[in-house]
């Protein structure tokens, strides 16, 4: 049986679901048990499992990485949350040094089954501290598993594959989806680490993206569609591992990629798929690919400075537009009314 | 302290000498291609704490390890195997000497980033109280290891959550060429630290191996029973190089006469002389103990020279649970 539900309802009964399955498996982050529960994705699970398997923590991120990794390896299935993926930059020491490398450094002796969910922030004024997409900083280093769910199919799938792997997963999960719902089954399935989804087929150009800007693939295939462009979409899910197969099959049919990244361009995600296209279908090119990602400064603060930071559906939509030699139309760029740049919807007001 | 007990206690600091001695002396051959931190002269305080533990408790340390990877009860030959790079090391040559594991002895690991493997090992704790296990986690670290921030981190929470962990602290004044003087301000005990932490905490001579094992099995029998962490710091003294074989006392970071004075205080050879002129026990039969040492130490040795090397193929492997590349 499968029902709608909104994201971050799905990521909330994928942890209920492998709680009542695992005895090992808790829950630990700022927060986690506050009256909020970090945007509802732990809500009412302390008061079902107890505040041993549902708990706060000291503001300590990086020894709290350390003490996570160590109930992993002797035993435990920790599920570590950071309200905003920036705060998580404080326990890069524990998460690259020693999360990554206990398996390999004791050659097998050890396991680290430890997922480490982080947000993303976008606007609202969530600025340069608060809104960082480092996911490259992650998928850069062997050892780590780096999922970003779009959907919340996805989202709970992936949630329970992370806490079932008996390695470390990054999950990164982009705070404007949580609010969007789709069609969740209500038993415990998994979405499997490494595999990308073909959200939309097409011929003439392929889209590939992850998390967030997957949804504005999915716009800028609507508006191509409206102009006789047939766009593919591939919503990545992995960037570690990576999977490569159905990248490269996309782009062999259309001979063309776009790569539309959450974070900065420079040695990013993007970066790292076009080389991937370059080195194994360059012969299947008709165009140069092309990468939209963001500008090469952080994120600003006031909504007058935010308001061209993120690009979005029309952006991508004239980027193919160009790489096919056709004109790129004003229409593309019009917001609809009523939206603002720095929220998903009207319904989404701040702070948040 | 009855005499089987003294024995061990001797025996265990000899054994992390004559390894330790014997690294120093094959070093030059450079078929251990790897950095090597040894610990000669501060066996006492490696020793005497680990005696205080069971065989199923847990222990971590830091890139001084060999002495508490060998105390705890790791295996010789799969240390020496791994240092030389073998297929038979304890970590399949993936580690080195910086990388030590063996479950078996309750020892988790070893890792060099001075201050890490701390949360790691009060995570271990933490997972035993919450399986209701009544394991203690003995965390060792150095003088250095107290300037970080983990550090103070992990001691929070170790109280907060009374976990059963004893932190044994081997000042050995120097953090590679840095003396305390210039990373800690004068009259403040590292022990102090752990103090106002709420953590009951003492001081002892490093070097007095009876001491170290008493205070050790009152600090472990204290995180046994749930009463929270302890904190033990051990004053001592490593005798060679931070990194390596050789002394280091003539190029000026420390001096000549300093060494002598804690040479001085040799905890293997005051012990020798303890507990022949006050219990009893005769040269022969430490004689018979160091050559049992020195016979191990020579199988090990043999072992790990006349182990394979790993195939290159498996440098790839244990990236991941099931080898993803």
């Amino acid at each position: 049986m499968s029902r709608d539900l909104k994201f971050f309802e799905a990521l909330r009964e994928a942890q209920d679901q492998c709680m009542a399955a695992d005895d090992g498996v808790y829950l630990m982050g700022l927060g986690v048990p506050d009256p909020t529960g970090i945007f509802g994705t732990t809500k009412g699970l302390q008061d079902k499992y107890g505040a041993a398997r549902v708990m706060d923590m000291p503001l300590a991120e990086n020894a709290m990485t350390g003490i996570a990794i160590g109930s992993a390896l002797t035993g435990m299935r920790p599920v570590m949350t950071h309200q905003r993926v920036d705060f998580a930059l404080t326990a890069m020491e524990q998460i690259v040094n020693q999360a990554a490398k206990w398996r390999y450094m004791f050659d097998g002796k050890h396991k680290i089954p430890l997922v480490i969910r982080m947000i993303i922030g976008r606007g609202w004024g969530q600025g340069p501290q608060h809104s960082q997409s480092l996911q490259a900083l992650f998928a850069h280093i062997p050892g780590l598993n780096v999922v970003m769910p779009t959907t919340a199919h996805d989202a709970k799938g992936l949630l329970i594959s992370a806490i079932e792997s008996d390695d470390p997963v990054v999950m990164l999960e982009h705070r404007w989806l949580y609010g969007i719902s789709d069609s969740v089954p209500e038993d415990m399935y998994r979405v499997p680490l490494g595999k990308a989804h073909v959200m939309r087929e097409g011929d003439d150009v392929t889209l590939v993206g992850l998390s967030y800007m997957s949804l504005e693939n999915l716009r800028a295939a609507e508006l191509l569609a409206e102009r006789g462009v047939s766009a593919e979409v591939i919503d990545l899910r992995s960037l570690r591992p990576l999977d490569e197969d159905t990248i490269l099959m996309s782009v062999r049919k259309t001979g063309r990629v776009v790569v539309c990244d959450t974070a900065n361009k420079m040695y990013g995600a993007s970066a790292e798929i076009v080389a991937l296209v370059c080195e194994k279908a360059f012969d299947a090119l008709k165009a140069q690919p092309e990468r939209v990602a963001l500008p090469e400064h952080p994120a600003p603060t006031s909504p007058a400075l935010s308001a061209g930071y993120y690009p979005r559906a029309g952006d991508i939509a004239g980027r193919v537009l160009s790489q096919m030699g056709r004109d790129v139309d004003d229409a593309l760029f019009s917001v609809p009314e009523g939206q603002n740049h720095d929220q998903p919807d009207p319904t989404f007001t701040g702070p948040f | 302290m009855d005499a089987a007990l003294k024995k061990d206690l001797y025996r265990s600091m000899l054994n992390i000498r004559i390894v330790e001695e014997r690294i120093a002396e094959l070093y030059p051959e450079q078929e251990m291609r790897c950095p090597v931190h040894l610990c000669i002269g501060q066996e006492a305080a490696e020793a005497g704490s680990a005696m205080a533990l069971r065989s199923d408790d847990y222990a971590v340390s830091g890139h001084r390890s060999h002495g508490h990877y060998l105390a705890k009860g790791g295996s010789l030959k799969s240390m020496m195997a791994e240092i030389y790079g073998k297929a038979t090391g304890c970590a399949g040559g993936k580690g080195g000497s910086m990388h030590l594991v063996d479950l078996e002895a309750g020892f988790l690991g070893s890792a060099p980033i001075v201050g890490s493997t701390i949360p790691i090992g009060v995570g271990a704790a933490f997972s035993a109280k919450m399986r209701g296990e009544d394991r203690v986690m003995m965390v060792y670290l150095g003088d250095g290891a107290t300037e970080t921030g983990v550090f103070y981190e992990s001691l929070n929470f170790a109280t907060l959550m009374k976990l059963a962990v004893v932190f044994v602290c081997e000042n050995n004044l120097y953090s590679v060429y840095s003396p305390m003087d210039v990373r800690q301000p004068a009259g403040r005990s590292i022990a102090d630290l752990a103090r106002a932490h709420g953590i009951e905490s003492h001081s002892a001579d490093g070097n007095d191996v009876e001491a170290v094992y008493a205070l050790s099995r009152d600090a472990v029998d204290t995180a046994r029973r749930g009463a929270g962490p302890v904190f033990l710091e051990l004053a001592t003294y490593r005798w060679r190089e931070h990194c390596g074989p050789n002394f280091d006392n003539h190029i000026g970071y420390r001096s000549e006469d300093e060494y002598e004075l804690w040479k001085r205080k040799d905890p293997v050879r005051l012990y020798a002389e303890q507990l022949i002129m006050n219990y009893g026990v005769r040269q022969s039969d430490l004689d018979t103990i160091a050559s049992e040492v020195r016979a191990a130490m020579d199988e090990a040795v043999a072992f790990a020279k006349g182990s394979p090397f790993p195939d290159t193929g498996t440098a790839s492997r244990n990236v991941y649970a099931e080898g993803i590349a």
